[in-house]
C-alpha cells in the first residue's frame, strides 16, 4: 500500500473519528458521572443538525455561526431532561444497578419520542445543504472543505472543553463526580447539580457535532441511532466510566470504519458491531478501564 | 375439597381455554387476529420474564430469537409441515441462545443487555447483508397459512409456555433461579451450578420465543430483516412485564394484553403520533409504576389507608 | 485421615502474592482457628477452600480427593460450606427460602422434597430462628442473618464448615450466644475452620491455631501455644 493512500486512510478516518470522538465524550460523560446510558445521545445530534439546517435554509445563518445557538439550545433540552426524568428515576431507584436499568429503559423511550417529534416537526424526507463543500488539496490529498473545516472545530471544541476540565471550578467538581460521586458530595459539591450540567454538556457535545455533520452529511429525524451505536461502542472501548477513553476510542472507530471502507463499504455497521461484541466478550473494561 | 380455591381457580382455567377454543367458530375474523396477537405478545413477555424477572439480567435480544422463528418459517415453511417448522424455529433459537449464554452470561447487569442489544441488531445487519450479497434477496416470502391454524398454533404455544413458566416457578428451579438474582455468590456455595441454571433458563425462555415468530411468520406474506429483527420486539415485552407486574406471571400476561390492546388503539387513530405515544407510556411505566397493574392494587390500599389515618386523626 | 489437606498453597494476584507457599491440614472433628492481621490472606485461603478462586499453584485436599480449582457449587457438594465476611443471604427471600435452597441443591445425595423441607425446619429451630420463617432475610437483625447463613451453609450437609469472621459485629452477649451455636455444630460431627479477629474467642473455642502473616503461615499449635509465640506476640503487638 502507497504511503500516500495509507496517509488518505488515516487522516479521512481521524476527520469522522474526531467527530465520533466528540459524541463519545458526550455520552461518556452522561454515563460517567449521571450513570445513565442514554440511547437517545444520537437524537441530540440530530437536533443539532437540524438547529443547523433549520437556521441555514430560514435566515442564512453560517453554519459555523450557528454553533453558538444550536450548541445551547440542545444543552438546555438536555439538562432539563435529566432534571424532570433522570433525576426523579434515581430517586425513586434501590440501587446503583437498578437505576442503570431504569435510566437505559426510559432512554429508549426519549429516543422514541425525540423521533416521533423530529418527524412530525421536519417530516421525513431527506435534508441537506451544501457549504464549504469545495475540495481542497491537503497533505497531497483531497478532502472536501468543510470535513477539514468540522474537524478543526471538533479539535477546537475538544481543546475548549479540556480546558473548562481542568482550570474551572466547575470542571473540577465534574471530574471529582467522575472518580466518586459520593466523596465528591461529601466535598462540598452540589451533585444534583453536577449530573444535570453532566447530562446536558453531554447533549451540548452531540448537538454541536451534529451541527457539524450537518455540513457533509443528509439531515433526517432517523439519523441518529447509528451514532448512538457507534458512541456506545467508543465508550465501552475506552473503558466506561473513562472520559479520555471514550475520546480514544471514538478516533479508533472513526479509523477502523475508513478501513473497512476501503476494504468492503456495506460492512461498516458489522464491524463496529462484531468489534463491541468482541470486546464486551474479552475485555469488558475496556483499552484504559479500570 | 371440592370447593376448595385451587380447584376453582382450575376450573375457571379450564372454561376460558375452552372459550378460547370456540373463538374461531362464532368470532370475527377481526377477532381472531387480534387475539392472536395477544397470544404473540404474551408469549414473549412471559418468556422474556422467564429468565429476565428473577435474575436481573435485562436481556434485549429477544427480538433476535423472534426474528429467528421468523426466518426458519420463511425458509422452511415449503418444505415442512407447521408443527415442525413451528419447533424448527424454536429449536434454533434454544440452539443460538446456550452458545449466547455460554459466551455472554458471564458479564454482569449493564454489560450483559447491552451485549444482547449489540448481539439483536448483529444478527439483523448481519442477515441483510447475507441476503443482500449471497442469496440475492431482499426479502422473503412466506408460505401462506389459515389464520384460523395459526390462531390455535398461538393458543397452544401460549399455553404451553404459561404452564412451563408456572411450573418452573413453583419447582426447586425457579426458587434456585430467585437465588441467583439474589446472590449468584451465595447460590453457587451452596450447591446451585449457577452458570448451568442460567444458561439453560435463558435458553428455554428463547425456545417459545422462536416459536412464536416461526408461527406469525405468516401473518407478513413477506418478510425482511428489518420487519423480522425490529428491535421494537426485544422491549416491548420488558415493557409489557413492568408495566403488568414483573414479579407475577398473572401480571406479565395482563401487562401484555392491556398494552397490546392499547398499542392497537393507538396505531389505528394515532398513526403519526404512534412512536412518541409509546415513549411516553414507557416512561411512565418506568416512573410511576415500578410494581406495575398488579402492584397497583396494593399501592391503592396503602394509599388509601394513609388516607384513612389521616381521617382519623383530624 | 485428614479431612482437608494443603500443600503448597501459592495465590498471585498479577503482582501482588496474596499466599506464598501455604501448607495446612486439618483433622476431622477439630475446630481450627485461623488467625492473622488483616491482609495476611486468610479470606483468600477460604476463597480456595472453597472454590471461589483458583490457587496460582499448589493442591488442597478433601477427604483424600484432591479438590483444587473445582466449581463452588461442586465442593459445596463434596461436603464443604461456608460463611461469608459480609453475610450473602437472598435478601428479598424468606427465611425458610434461604435455608430450603441450601437442603435442595447442597447435599450430594438427594431426598424427598418433604424430608429436606422437615430436615430444614429442624435447623431453623436449632439456630433459634424458626419464629422467624416466614420473614425477608433482609429485615433480619446482623446476628440473626449470620445464624440464618449458619444454617443455610448447614442445611447443605456439610462435613467441614468455613466460618468468615462470624463474630464481626456482634456485642459479648451475642458473642457467647455465637460461641454456644458454634460448640453445637462441632458436636454434629462437623469440622470447622474460623477465621477470627476476636483473640479471647479463638483462644476460648479452637482446639489448634494457625498464625498467617503477609501470605505465610507463621506459626501452629495448640491456644496456650500460640499465646506464647514469640512471633506471634511481635505481629499483633508489634515491635
Amino acid at each position: 500500500m502507497s504511503p500516500l493512500l495509507f496517509l488518505d486512510i488515516l487522516i479521512g478516518g481521524l476527520m469522522m473519528g474526531g467527530l465520533y470522538a466528540l459524541i463519545a465524550v458526550g455520552l461518556s460523560l452522561q454515563y460517567g458521572v449521571a450513570r445513565v446510558l442514554n440511547v437517545s445521545h444520537g437524537e441530540f445530534i440530530m437536533l443539532g443538525a437540524f438547529a443547523t439546517y433549520s437556521l441555514y435554509i430560514l435566515f442564512g445563518i453560517n453554519p459555523l455561526l450557528s454553533l453558538v445557538v444550536s450548541g445551547p439550545i440542545v444543552f438546555i433540552i438536555g439538562f432539563l431532561i435529566h432534571r424532570t426524568l433522570f433525576k426523579r428515576l434515581r430517586r425513586l431507584s434501590q440501587s446503583l444497578d437498578a437505576f442503570e436499568g431504569s435510566s437505559l429503559l426510559a432512554s429508549f423511550g426519549l429516543l422514541f419520542i425525540i423521533q416521533n417529534v423530529a418527524l412530525l416537526i421536519w417530516g421525513s424526507n431527506v435534508k441537506g445543504y451544501s457549504y464549504l463543500s469545495k475540495p481542497v488539496n491537503f497533505f497531497g490529498a483531497v478532502y472536501a472543505a468543510n470535513r477539514l473545516v468540522a474537524l478543526l472545530f471538533a479539535i477546537l471544541i475538544g481543546i475548549v472543553f479540556y480546558f473548562f476540565l481542568m482550570r474551572t471550578r466547575m470542571g473540577k467538581a465534574i471530574r471529582a463526580a467522575a472518580q466518586d460521586v459520593t466523596t465528591a458530595q461529601l466535598m462540598g459539591v452540589n451533585i444534583h447539580w453536577v449530573l444535570g450540567l453532566c447530562f446536558g454538556f453531554g447533549a451540548l457535545l452531540a448537538g454541536l457535532a451534529g451541527s457539524l455533520t450537518s455540513m457533509m452529511f443528509d439531515v433526517t429525524p432517523l439519523m441518529g441511532f447509528p451514532y448512538t451505536i457507534i458512541a456506545i461502542i467508543a465508550v465501552v472501548l475506552g473503558g466506561l466510566g473513562n472520559i479520555l477513553g471514550s475520546l480514544i476510542g471514538g478516533l479508533i472507530l472513526g479509523l477502523i470504519g475508513n478501513i473497512v471502507m476501503y476494504i468492503h463499504p456495506g460492512l461498516s455497521l458489522i464491524a463496529y458491531y462484531l468489534i463491541f461484541l468482541l470486546l464486551l466478550l474479552i475485555k469488558p473494561t475496556g483499552i484504559l478501564g479500570k | 375439597m371440592i370447593h376448595s380455591a385451587k380447584f376453582l381457580r382450575l376450573l375457571s382455567v379450564l372454561i376460558l381455554i375452552i372459550l378460547f377454543a370456540l373463538v374461531p367458530r362464532y368470532a370475527r375474523p377481526y377477532t381472531i387476529i387480534s387475539l392472536t396477537s395477544i397470544f404473540m405478545y404474551i408469549v414473549l413477555t412471559v418468556s422474556w420474564a422467564l429468565f429476565s424477572g428473577p435474575t436481573h439480567y435485562i436481556s434485549l435480544a429477544s427480538a433476535a430469537f423472534f426474528g429467528i422463528g421468523i426466518y426458519a418459517a420463511a425458509i422452511l415453511g415449503q418444505k415442512l409441515p407447521l408443527p415442525l417448522v413451528i419447533f424448527s424455529g424454536g429449536f434454533i433459537s434454544f440452539l443460538l441462545a446456550l452458545l449466547v449464554g455460554l459466551s455472554s452470561l458471564r458479564l454482569r447487569g449493564m454489560y450483559f443487555t447491552i451485549f444482547t442489544f449489540g448481539l439483536s441488531e448483529l444478527i439483523r445487519h448481519f442477515i441483510q447483508w447475507w441476503e443482500v450479497n449471497e442469496t440475492g434477496t431482499v426479502g422473503r416470502w412466506v408460505i401462506q397459512v389459515d389464520p384460523k391454524v395459526v390462531y390455535f398454533a398461538m393458543l397452544s404455544i401460549v399455553l404451553m409456555t404459561l404452564v412451563v413458566a408456572y411450573f418452573i416457578k413453583r419447582s426447586k428451579f425457579g426458587l434456585a433461579i430467585r437465588g441467583i438474582g439474589e446472590s449468584e455468590e451465595a447460590a453457587d456455595h451452596i450447591g446451585i451450578n449457577v452458570n448451568a441454571m442460567k444458561i439453560i433458563t435463558f435458553a428455554i425462555s428463547t425456545f417459545f420465543m422462536g416459536a412464536a415468530g416461526a408461527t406469525m411468520a405468516t401473518r407478513w406474506t413477506y418478510i425482511d430483516p428489518s420487519i423480522a429483527f425490529n428491535p421494537l420486539y426485544s422491549f416491548t415485552p420488558v415493557l409489557m412485564a413492568i408495566f403488568g407486574g414483573m414479579g407475577q406471571i398473572f401480571g406479565q400476561a395482563l401487562g401484555a394484553t392491556v398494552l397490546t390492546l392499547l398499542a392497537d388503539m393507538l396505531l389505528t387513530k394515532f398513526p403519526y403520533y404512534y412512536m412518541l405515544l409509546y415513549g411516553v407510556i414507557l416512561i411512565i411505566v418506568i416512573l410511576f409504576l415500578p410494581n406495575g397493574l398488579v402492584g397497583l392494587k396494593h399501592e391503592i390500599k396503602l394509599w388509601l389507608r394513609g388516607m384513612r389515618q389521616r381521617y382519623e386523626n383530624t | 485421615m485428614r479431612i482437608l489437606e494443603g500443600k503448597g498453597i501459592i495465590k498471585n494476584f498479577g503482582g501482588l502474592t496474596a499466599l506464598a507457599s501455604v501448607d495446612f491440614h486439618i483433622e476431622p472433628g477439630e475446630i481450627l482457628g485461623l488467625i492473622g492481621p488483616n491482609g495476611a490472606g486468610k479470606t483468600t485461603l477460604f476463597n480456595l477452600i472453597s472454590g471461589s478462586l483458583v490457587p496460582t499453584s499448589g493442591t488442597i485436599k478433601f477427604k483424600g480427593e484432591n479438590i483444587t480449582g473445582l466449581k463452588p457449587h461442586r465442593i459445596c457438594r463434596k461436603g464443604i460450606a461456608r460463611t461469608f465476611q459480609l453475610v450473602k443471604l437472598f435478601g428479598n427471600m424468606t427465611v425458610l427460602e434461604n435455608i430450603l435452597l441450601g437442603g435442595l441443591f447442597g447435599p450430594s445425595t438427594g431426598s424427598p422434597r418433604s424430608h429436606t423441607k422437615k430436615a430444614c425446619l429442624d435447623l431453623l429451630e436449632f439456630v433459634g430462628l424458626s419464629e422467624m420463617k416466614e420473614n425477608l432475610a433482609k429485615d433480619l437483625t446482623i446476628v440473626n442473618q449470620k445464624r440464618l447463613e449458619a444454617a443455610r451453609a448447614l442445611a447443605t450437609k456439610p462435613e467441614l464448615l468455613l466460618l468468615d469472621e462470624f463474630m464481626a459485629g456482634l456485642n459479648p452477649t451475642e458473642v457467647a450466644l455465637a460461641i454456644e451455636l458454634i460448640k453445637k455444630i462441632r458436636n454434629l460431627g462437623v469440622t470447622i475452620i474460623m477465621i477470627e479477629h476476636v483473640m479471647k474467642v479463638i483462644m476460648d473455642v479452637s482446639d489448634r491455631i494457625v498464625v498467617l502473616h503477609h501470605g505465610e503461615k507463621i506459626a501452629e499449635g495448640t491456644p496456650e501455644e500460640i499465646a506464647a509465640d514469640q512471633m506471634v506476640i511481635d505481629v499483633y503487638l508489634g515491635t
